[in-house]
């Protein structure tokens, strides 16, 4: 790529301050963490890395991680593989809505999603009991467990896995498949012998990004294993740091890096199958294969029906029910029903009303600031040699691959005390959690804004060049209309995330300065399960909305930025 | 060894109609070549043949069996058919003598009679020391020889061959025509063969059907179609000529010397019989204009290596091209007689 300017090099200039003080800004928290972490190990086994090593409840919370994850991750792989398959390669029908019904679990925030199957299930489930089925009162919930934990991570980041296959699948070349056809091979044999092997990586590179998400995952161990007393590592550090407070950041700190570490390493373990998984084909891909189902297609579209109705549709009935009911524990009837659960919520102008308002206020300006710098960020980035364009890019993700816990607590290390020289304290206010926003979802909005302007011909801005436009005019007048839907897109999707947010949020929150995320946690644990359900249900909707929103934009996108659309 | 029967086949995608009514016998062990300019339906043809694609109208027979029509279709893995892709398909996770073998494995051969297979036909197209490497590591002909070796594998009734050369350059070209007429002569089996190259077409095929627009314009063997083209569209789609109109003749008929020089000199609007004339037929008179010939005028020379090609304009004002031995210089002068020509059905 050659430098599109010579004579704006003040442009140029003041385009790469700005893309070095935010690849700075992106590694500071994580450095920070490694000094913290690191550097006390001069005190040999007094250190707090030593120290943290030779604890049991490390070790154990270790081992539970992994065995959560890898568990949840066997669940995705199947629910993903069963899905992927039989949408991208059959002739099933209405495949559109099984796909966003598919994709909707991934975009429900886990602390709402635990929520739900909380109250399809157990003693007290006002669902269970509107129907006559609620076991015994006494008798456990059997979601408090391991294996709970595992199911709902499973149904989470079953999508991630979902769509990893699916655009191998997509990029297959239909000669591939036409060839062994007419070789004689049957539609089972084609897929064993031929679409399994080749799309073998993609499988495994599904399956790593679903481990690591449930690795860093904190809502549904925290809904589900600390009643249980099950601590898995996000929830034994979140546990810590509720009981210790700052005292025991040194320990935190070494606990993240561990946590950190093992995400990265699964991160790198996912690239290099990745590229594995690039054979060099050529032919037509981007086009679904058509295997036809025959006389089992009405079978198969019940069994994806069903099972979407079990892990998608049975929870979300199960919140809504206990949304209207006056307690829990009391059916569902004509008499009972009541809305006063969303009444308190919206209506009065207590502690939830301050709660929405934060996130709202946060999730909504961390788009606009991260919309802002994305566009020239992207441009900058466009133009660096490809070595460098790639480390660039590491640091940025950074924020976001590392498990939210641990960002959190780098952040409290960042600014636990005043920032030097402007002297303005973040710890305790709602500036803190804003600064970790932009850092975590950074990533989110630059990507599709990436993605679109290297869809750009190099031409349109050379001619505009040519008829005498200077480089801020090219990069109003030329590269931002083009790239608008792909910032807009961008922009929606760190509304989504963010306004839902619960990892990171959850250790850096302060009296006052709840968000949407923290409250639902919050109203749980506090036995206010009722409100707790109200608000889910007005955050499913809106994120229900959002995707739409997303779905209606997607023609106009550059193609993987609205990741239920292959 | 069975003829492949295409009967009134049509083919509909939404409101385009891609083939119309194509109608083909082609003879068991004939080498057939599917013609024509992008978007005539050519390859939906080959797929067809393939069951890749259900027919909308129409049957295809094969012996006595029928492969496709409105209400059967036999799937592509039932057919013993083979194809060589205008990509070759290679499976990437697999090395040559996997990918060559895989129709065997399907067959249940397996064991020596599976490795004798497999080395013969990867030794016809002397691949043999390749047979360990994977696809990825052979260039652009050797890929398109495994193709071709995976196909004659199994002994298939038909090949079926879309636009096999179109991906690779011109000096490759030329030895891979020559594989495939090596290829067929040995095996003997019926090759339908897609391009949009006439002079591909022409080289290898015993008998090739032009297409245009969906439907069959002419059925014939190469030379047929060069010396007696029915229509004016296909005279200037297969090689060289002009398109003159004369008062003799009728569509179908060969005009002598004597009949086209006098049919040529009549008043234009008296001339409606569409002619053609090949540039070897014309006799370039540079020096002593006759009383027979026509005169006409040099208005662009190509150099061609062997020979000059001439570009004329007739004192009627109509284009006639030319073969000459030596160069004339533009605006020149100069008398032709032209030999002979064939009558073509007027454009609809």
């Amino acid at each position: 790529m050659t430098p599109a300017l010579t004579g704006g090099s003040q442009h140029r200039w003041l385009l790469t301050l700005l893309m070095l003080v935010i690849v700075a800004l992106s590694l500071v928290p994580s450095l920070r963490l490694l000094m913290e972490a690191l550097g006390d190990l001069s005190q040999g086994s007094e250190s707090p890395l030593w120290r943290v090593l030779q604890a049991e409840s490390t070790w154990r919370a270790l081992w539970r991680s992994l065995y959560t994850s890898g568990l949840g991750m066997l669940i995705a792989l199947v629910l993903g593989c069963l899905f992927a398959f039989v949408i991208t390669l059959t002739d099933i029908r209405g495949k559109a809505w099984l796909v966003f019904c598919f994709m909707l679990p991934m975009m429900i925030p886990p602390q709402v999603t635990a929520l739900s199957w909380l109250q399809l299930f157990g003693p007290a489930s006002p669902l269970l009991k509107s129907i006559g089925m609620a076991p015994p009162l006494g008798s456990p919930q059997p979601l408090y467990s391991a294996e709970g934990i595992a199911l709902l991570l499973g149904i989470q980041s079953a999508p991630l896995v979902f769509l990893a296959l699916r655009t191998s699948l997509l990029s297959l070349p239909r000669e591939l498949v036409e060839a062994a056809r007419i070789s004689g091979a049957r539609q089972a044999q084609v897929w064993g012998q031929i679409i399994l092997p080749v799309t073998r990586s993609g499988l495994i590179a599904g399956g790593a990004m679903a481990f690591i998400s449930s690795l860093g995952n904190f809502g549904i161990p925290a809904m589900l294993g600390i009643p249980a007393g099950y601590y898995v590592l996000p929830t034994l550090i979140y546990q810590r740091m509720a009981s210790f407070g700052t005292g025991v950041l040194a320990e935190m700190a070494s606990l993240s890096l561990l946590i950190g570490v093992l995400a990265l390493a699964g991160v790198a373990l996912q690239q290099a199958w990745m590229k594995r998984s690039r054979f060099g084909l050529v032919g037509h891909g981007g086009r679904a294969h058509d295997f036809s189902l025959g006389r089992w297609r009405g079978g198969v579209t019940a069994l994806l029906v069903a099972i979407l109705l079990v892990i998608l549709v049975a929870p979300l009935a199960a919140l809504v029910v206990s949304s209207l009911v006056p307690a829990m524990g009391v059916p569902l009837t004509w008499e009972t029903v009541t809305l006063n659960a969303y009444h308190e919520v919206i209506g009065r102008q207590g502690a939830t009303w301050r709660a929405v308002r934060n996130s709202l206020w946060l999730a909504g300006s961390a788009a606009v600031v991260l919309m802002l710098c994305s566009v020239p960020l992207a441009y900058r980035l466009q133009r660096l040699p490809r070595r460098w364009q790639g480390l660039a890019l590491s640091a940025i993700e950074l924020p976001y691959a590392l498990p939210g816990v641990v960002l959190a607590v780098a952040c409290i290390l960042l600014f636990v005390r005043p920032i030097p020289v402007v002297n303005v304290a973040l710890y305790g206010t709602l500036g803190l959690i804003f600064v970790a926003y932009l850092a975590r979802f950074l990533v989110v909005c630059l990507k599709p804004v990436a993605a679109g302007l290297a869809q750009l011909d190099p031409s349109l801005e050379e001619a505009a060049q040519l008829a005498g436009a200077g480089p801020w005019r090219r990069l109003s007048g030329i590269v931002l209309p083009l790239v608008a839907p792909a910032l807009f897109a961008g922009g929606l999707l760190v509304f989504l995330l963010a306004v839902n947010e619960l990892t990171v949020s959850a250790l850096l929150w302060s009296a006052g300065n709840e968000t949407l995320g923290v409250l639902i946690f919050n109203l749980d644990e506090g036995g206010e399960s009722v409100l707790a359900s109200a608000l889910s249900v007005l955050v499913v909707a809106m994120v229900a909305a959002l995707m739409l929103c997303l779905s209606l934009l997607a023609p106009r996108l550059p193609r993987g930025v609205v990741p239920w659309q292959g | 060894m069975a003829g492949l029967k295409i009967a009134g086949v049509t083919k509909h995608f939404g409101d385009q109609t891609a083939v119309d009514a194509l109608s083909l016998d082609i003879e068991p062990g004939e080498f057939v070549a599917l013609l024509g300019p992008s978007g005539c339906g050519k390859t939906t043809m080959l797929r067809m043949l393939a069951g890749f694609e259900p027919l909308s109208q129409g049957e295809i027979r094969l012996g006595g069996r029928t492969l496709a029509s409105r209400e059967q279709h036999v799937p592509p893995e039932q057919r013993n058919m083979a194809m060589v892709f205008q990509s070759y398909a290679l499976w990437p996770h697999m090395n040559v003598a996997d990918n060559v073998g895989y129709p065997l494995k399907l067959r249940r051969l397996s064991g020596e009679a599976y490795q004798r297979q497999v080395a013969k036909a990867l030794a016809m197209v002397a691949l043999a020391p390749y047979a360990e490497r994977s696809p990825q590591e052979l260039s652009g002909g050797q890929r398109q020889r495994v193709a071709l070796a995976r196909c004659l594998v199994t002994d298939p009734d038909v090949v079926l061959l879309d636009e096999p050369l179109a991906n690779l350059d011109r000096h490759l070209r030329a030895a891979m025509e020559h594989s495939f007429r090596d290829f067929h002569r040995r095996t003997r089996s019926t090759l339908v063969y897609v391009t949009h190259d006439q002079s591909e077409a022409m080289a290898l095929a015993d008998r090739i059907a032009v297409m245009r627009d969906g439907r069959l314009e002419q059925w014939a063997t190469p030379e047929t179609l060069y010396r007696q083209p029915r229509t004016a569209w296909v005279a200037s789609f297969i090689g060289q000529g002009s398109l003159l109109n004369v008062t003799a003749g009728w569509p179908g008929k060969r005009l002598e010397e004597a009949a086209l020089m006098s049919g040529i000199a009549a008043a234009v609007t008296e001339r409606t019989q569409p002619v053609l004339v090949r540039p070897e037929h014309v006799r370039v008179l540079p020096d002593a204009p006759s009383a027979q010939a026509l005169r006409a005028q040099v208005e662009g020379v190509t150099f061609r290596g062997e020979r000059y090609e001439l570009h004329l304009r007739l004192e009627s004002g109509e284009a006639l091209l030319a073969y000459h031995h030596a160069a004339l210089s533009e605006g020149r002068q100069v008398g032709v007689i032209l030999r002979e020509g064939w009558c073509l059905e007027p454009e609809a």
